[in-house]
C-alpha cells in the first residue's frame, strides 16, 4: 500500500526508513499456557498442541503455534515502575504521534515461519520502517499508510519469523 | 481433526470445507486476551464505539490469524507447517457475526524430502460483509513417513 514513501514527511521520520529499531527481547518465558488459551479462543483441537506424544512424535517436543508469533513479545498492560502503558510495535505508535495521525488500523500482515518457536526460547525482536504514503483520504478519514516489519530471532540467531505490516494512522473525517 | 492429508490428495481447484462459527463477545475478548492484545477496541463498547467509530468491539488481527491456522490444520491434519500467511483486513468481524471461512486450493508443489507445498486462498466473510482475504502457504508430506516439521536451512523454502 505504502510501497513508495513520500518526501514531504518529518526529517526524524525519514530518518528512520530502512533501520533496525527497538531491539528487545521477549519479556516473559515462552510457556504453553497461552497456547492452550489460543487453542481454546479459536476452538482449534490440532493435538500437536494438547498431546505430548504427537508433539514429541513431529516436533521433538512442545512447539507453540506459529501464528502466535506477535503474542510471545507484546508487553503486559501494567509493570512495576512504568507510569505509561508499554505497546507493542512501538513504531507504530511512534508514526502515529509523529506524523499527527491519532487513530491507525492495519490493513495488511504478512508472516513468514521459520524455525519453531518452543517453550524456553527466548527472542529478540527489530522492527524496520519500509516506507510511509503520502497523505491519502479513505471512508476512515485522512492520514498515510505506512509498511513496517518485526523480524524475530531465538537465542541461537534462527529467524523464526518475519512479520509485515501495513498501517493506516488517519485523523477521523 | 483431521488425519495428516497428504500432497497426492491435493490439486489446484480444490475446495476446503467451509467452517462457519458464530462470534459472541466472549470470542472477540478471549481471542484478544490469549493474544496479550489489551487495547480497549477489542473489549471496551464505549470506546469502540465512541473513540474509533466502530459498531461494537472487534476482533483482533493476532487472534483472526490464529484462526486461519486452525482452519487450514484443520484440513491438513498437525503435519501441516505453515509457511508463510498473508492477510488483508477488508472489514471488521463484530459479535453477532457469524465468521464464514471457505478456501481454495490455487497451486501445489512438490518440496524437499518428500514433501510438498500447497498454497490456499481463503476468505473470511460474515454475512455479506468481506471480511478478510488470506493467502497462506502449507507444507504437507508426500509419503507417510515424511514429516514438513522437520525441514531446516534450504529445504524449508516458505
Amino acid at each position: 500500500m505504502a510501497s513508495e514513501s513520500t518526501t514531504d514527511l518529518p526529517a526524524e521520520v525519514q530518518s528512520w526508513i530502512g533501520q533496525a529499531r527497538y531491539e528487545e527481547k521477549t519479556g516473559f518465558p515462552i510457556e504453553m499456557g497461552y497456547v492452550l488459551t489460543t487453542m481454546s479462543a479459536t476452538q482449534n483441537g490440532n493435538p500437536l498442541y494438547w498431546d505430548e506424544k504427537v508433539a514429541k512424535e513431529l516436533t521433538g517436543g512442545w512447539i507453540t503455534p506459529p501464528t502466535m508469533v506477535s503474542v510471545w513479545f507484546r508487553p503486559h498492560d501494567w509493570s512495576p515502575g512504568r507510569t505509561e502503558p508499554a505497546v507493542p510495535l512501538q513504531l507504530h505508535f511512534d508514526l502515529k504521534a509523529k506524523l499527527g495521525l491519532p487513530e491507525a488500523v492495519m490493513s495488511d500482515n504478512t508472516i513468514v515461519f521459520g524455525e519453531p518457536i518452543r517453550p524456553g526460547d527466548v527472542l529478540t525482536t527489530t522492527q524496520i520502517l519500509y516506507s510511509v504514503s503520502p497523505l491519502k483520504t479513505t471512508k476512515l478519514g485522512t492520514g498515510r499508510f505506512w509498511d513496517f516489519g518485526v523480524r524475530v530471532v531465538n537465542q541461537r540467531g534462527e529467524l523464526c519469523a518475519e512479520e509485515r505490516y501495513t498501517g493506516f494512522g488517519y485523523n477521523r473525517n | 481433526m483431521a488425519a495428516n492429508r497428504m500432497l497426492g490428495d491435493m490439486k489446484e481447484g480444490l475446495e476446503l470445507l467451509v467452517l462457519e462459527k458464530a462470534v459472541k463477545p466472549v470470542t472477540v475478548v478471549l481471542g484478544a486476551m490469549a493474544s496479550r492484545d489489551w487495547r480497549p477496541q477489542h473489549h471496551d463498547y464505549k470506546f469502540a464505539t465512541g473513540n474509533n467509530g466502530l459498531d461494537d468491539i472487534i476482533m483482533n488481527t493476532p487472534n483472526l490469524a490464529a484462526w486461519f491456522e486452525r482452519y487450514l490444520t484443520d484440513w491438513t491434519g498437525p503435519k501441516g507447517r505453515l509457511g508463510r500467511i498473508k492477510f488483508r483486513m477488508k472489514d471488521s468481524v463484530y459479535p453477532g457475526d457469524t465468521m464464514r471461512f471457505a478456501g481454495k486450493v490455487t497451486k501445489v508443489e512438490r518440496a524437499a524430502k518428500s514433501t510438498g507445498w500447497v498454497e490456499v486462498k481463503i476468505e473470511l466473510t460474515a454475512g455479506t460483509k468481506q471480511c478478510v482475504s488470506c493467502e497462506a502457504r502449507i507444507a504437507v508430506p508426500e509419503t507417510a513417513d515424511a514429516n514438513p516439521w522437520k525441514l531446516k536451512g534450504d529445504d524449508w523454502k516458505p
